[in-house]
């Protein structure tokens, strides 16, 4: 029997990037994934519980985990919205239901990388990028080895943007620097935030790359209203093969 | 907060030490081990620190030095005071302590008219321009060398020259002052000892020269045994300015003929932290300033924007821990990044703390904008509702919101259709 996949897309995937979301779906089902998508999805609930709103939070947890407790999988193309599932439900649901919630929800790329173990891809992008390594993905979901650390260096996005034919991966200065999105912080300090966006947009015009890519659209809309020049796209349009589409 | 005025230079300044952090630390193979230890040590020591306490204390005397306990700052200012009247002092030469600046002892003498003279160069140079430290460890690098020049009355900015400058006058207080005030960077429970860390040997001159030392430190300065300090000073100095160690590490044992050491032991509210498990790891901290330079807000706002005497991530939490209503705004200036919790040598978990002081915060303070929040939960907790929002959101004209999120960016535009309706489109088409 093949395993059922509960698409999770938060809302500023579905009402500004669908076309990510529908990226996620593409590569999923491409791989024979049998995928839903639960209709009656809002939100993790992370700009709550950020803020502090703990009791919100818990509410929301509790209908995220009923929503999608019947599924193998929860898959999303966001770090940061499964990274508050993953490490912050631990304080909002009971035990038994973290464990569930936690070990079976993935941001995209590591779902990739981790369970389907991707090793190969028919998928070409004759384009150089660079990737901005999203904060919570990074450090909280593992994605990559932070530079903080003094561990062998791995990143599994950049591992399967290697697949890809024709890409070219260029760095980045301080690659793995917060955006300066941070949710809710973006209002709160919006002059700092700015600053920290505009620093990020400068080092990506500095790598030379044609394509700011990365796996948290959440940062990629904030550097978008600095700046909408910049061209940007999620790491997972260019492995579904529909970047080029979206360009 | 505010952009520190020269956010690039500032931000440049603290990322040369970052980096200068990151080769030193990844020039030990055993570097992630050593962060492990430590904070093992730590964790052990805190669930043991009674029995530390006692068996430092106990073994101290036993040196021939003099131990007092300070409940609060209050306490731990009126015993310094005591010990100076004891003495006739009138003038002090004082090496970095955070402790003392947390207990606002400089202030609280003065008022009693002693002369106290900070000798760590950039603490006299803070001192000098009536500031605070905006950095732990590097308490002017607020200041751009011109800036110093001016602190000094000098024309020159040669930071050799302006250090030449600070040495000679410093030199005059070191021999005319009655007592030394220190910090303590670790205390040894099996061996009643303790040890002080800097840079520039002051501590070292300024307690060889006066008959009276007076150390201060936290109750969370414990180590159990001189074995594990090694782990410690491989850790601070490196994670501090990447140094390999501090220049002097001193060990006070005990004192020498004719001079007395006074070690005060502070709790003012480091006690309350034991048992509470979301907070407790901030007591692991070392006090070594990596979580600043690392933190991006941090390095583009500079130290003063903080509302606690301990700037940065562990000191928002800190301060958060002291008085939550009065400090606690200051855990919201974080986006949350992480960097903090993946540099730290003991290895706190900075930025969960941040996150989990914003629900104490919000538990007692209420706000304004409080009202957003409770709007946006009544739509995202109930799916029709949040359906029927980015509908009505989606024909809102571009011109309606488009300056919405703040000055200097421009909202993003909605898809013509969402994700929701294509994918009701692609059920409908099959």
């Amino acid at each position: 029997m093949s395993k059922k996949i509960a698409l999770f897309i938060p809302c500023f995937i579905d009402t500004i990037y669908p076309k990510v979301g529908l990226a996620t779906l593409k590569i999923l089902q491409d791989l024979g994934f049998e995928v839903e998508y639960p209709k009656a999805q809002t939100c993790c609930g992370q700009p709550f519980f950020n803020s502090g709103f703990r009791d919100e939070a818990k509410n929301l947890a509790y209908k995220f985990y009923s929503i999608f407790k019947d599924f193998d999988y929860i898959v999303a193309p966001s770090a940061s919205c499964i990274a508050m599932v993953r490490v912050n439900y631990k304080e909002l649901l009971e035990p038994k239901e973290y464990e569930e919630m936690a070990s079976k929800s993935y941001e995209i790329c590591e779902f990739l990388y981790d369970v389907v173990k991707l090793d190969s891809l028919d998928v070409s992008f004759a384009h150089s990028v660079a990737l901005h390594k999203s904060c919570h993905g990074l450090r909280e979901l593992e994605l990559g080895v932070s530079s903080e650390l003094a561990l062998p260096y791995n990143n599994k996005v950049e591992k399967l943007l290697s697949l890809v034919d024709g890409l070219t991966l260029l760095p980045m200065l301080n690659a793995d620097e917060c955006c300066g999105f941070g949710g809710t912080f973006s209002v709160n300090e919006n002059e700092l935030s700015v600053k920290m966006g505009q620093d990020k947009l400068q080092h990506f015009r500095d790598s030379g790359a044609e394509y700011l890519v990365g796996y948290d659209n959440s940062c990629m809309m904030h550097l978008a209203s600095i700046d909408k020049s910049v061209k940007m796209l999620h790491v997972v349009e260019i492995l579904a093969g529909v970047a080029d589409e979206t360009i | 907060m505010k952009l520190f005025s020269d956010a690039n230079w500032h931000n440049q300044a603290l990322w040369f030490v970052r980096q200068k952090r990151d080769s030193a630390s990844k020039s030990l193979d055993e570097w992630e081990a050593l962060r492990e230890v430590a904070s093992n040590i730590k964790a052990h020591t805190m669930s043991y620190l009674d029995r530390y306490l006692q068996e430092f204390e106990k073994r101290a005397i036993a040196n021939g030095i003099k131990v007092h306990w300070a409940l609060d700052d209050k306490e731990h200012n009126q015993i310094v005071e005591k010990i100076l009247k004891s003495k006739g002092a009138k003038k002090v030469v004082k090496s970095k302590s955070m402790l003392t600046e947390e207990c606002g002892l400089n202030p609280f003498l003065e008022e009693r008219g002693y002369e106290i003279v900070d000798t760590d160069l950039g603490e006299r140079i803070v001192q000098l321009n009536k500031q605070k430290p905006s950095h732990i460890v590097l308490p002017a690098i607020h200041l751009k060398k011109e800036e110093v020049a001016g602190v000094f009355n000098e024309q020159s900015s040669d930071p050799t020259y302006l250090t030449q400058v600070a040495r000679g006058q410093l030199r005059e207080h070191f021999l005319s002052a009655d007592v030394a005030i220190t910090g303590v960077n670790f205390a040894i429970a099996s061996e009643g000892a303790f040890v002080v860390c800097t840079n520039e040997g002051n501590a070292d001159i300024a307690t060889s020269l006066c008959q009276t030392h007076i150390a201060s430190m936290g109750i969370e300065k414990l180590i159990p045994k001189l074995e594990h300090l090694g782990v410690f000073t491989r850790l601070l100095a490196r994670s501090a300015t990447g140094q390999a160690i501090t220049t002097y590490t001193s060990h006070f044992k005990r004192p020498s003929k004719g001079k007395e050491i006074h070690l005060i032991i502070v709790d003012n509210g480091r006690s309350n932290l034991l048992g509470q498990e979301k907070f407790e790891e901030a007591l692991k901290c070392i006090r070594c300033g990596a979580c600043m330079n690392s933190c991006p807000v941090f390095r583009r706002v500079g130290g003063h924007e903080y509302s606690y005497v301990i700037p940065g991530p562990i000191g928002a939490n800190l301060g958060a821990s002291r008085d939550v209503v009065k400090y606690g705004k200051d855990v919201f200036a974080s986006t949350l990044c992480g960097s903090c919790t993946n540099v730290c040598p003991v290895k706190i978990n900075l930025h969960e703390q941040l996150l989990a002081y914003r629900g104490e915060y919000k538990a007692v303070v209420k706000e304004s904008k409080d009202k957003f929040y409770k709007f946006a939960y009544k739509i995202l907790s109930n799916p029709k509702l949040y359906q029927l929002s980015i509908k009505l959101a989606k024909y809102m004209p571009y011109s309606f919101y488009k300056n919405a999120w703040g000055k200097g960016r421009k909202a993003p535009k909605f898809a013509k259709r969402s994700f929701r309706e294509i994918w009701e489109g692609l059920i409908i088409d099959n």
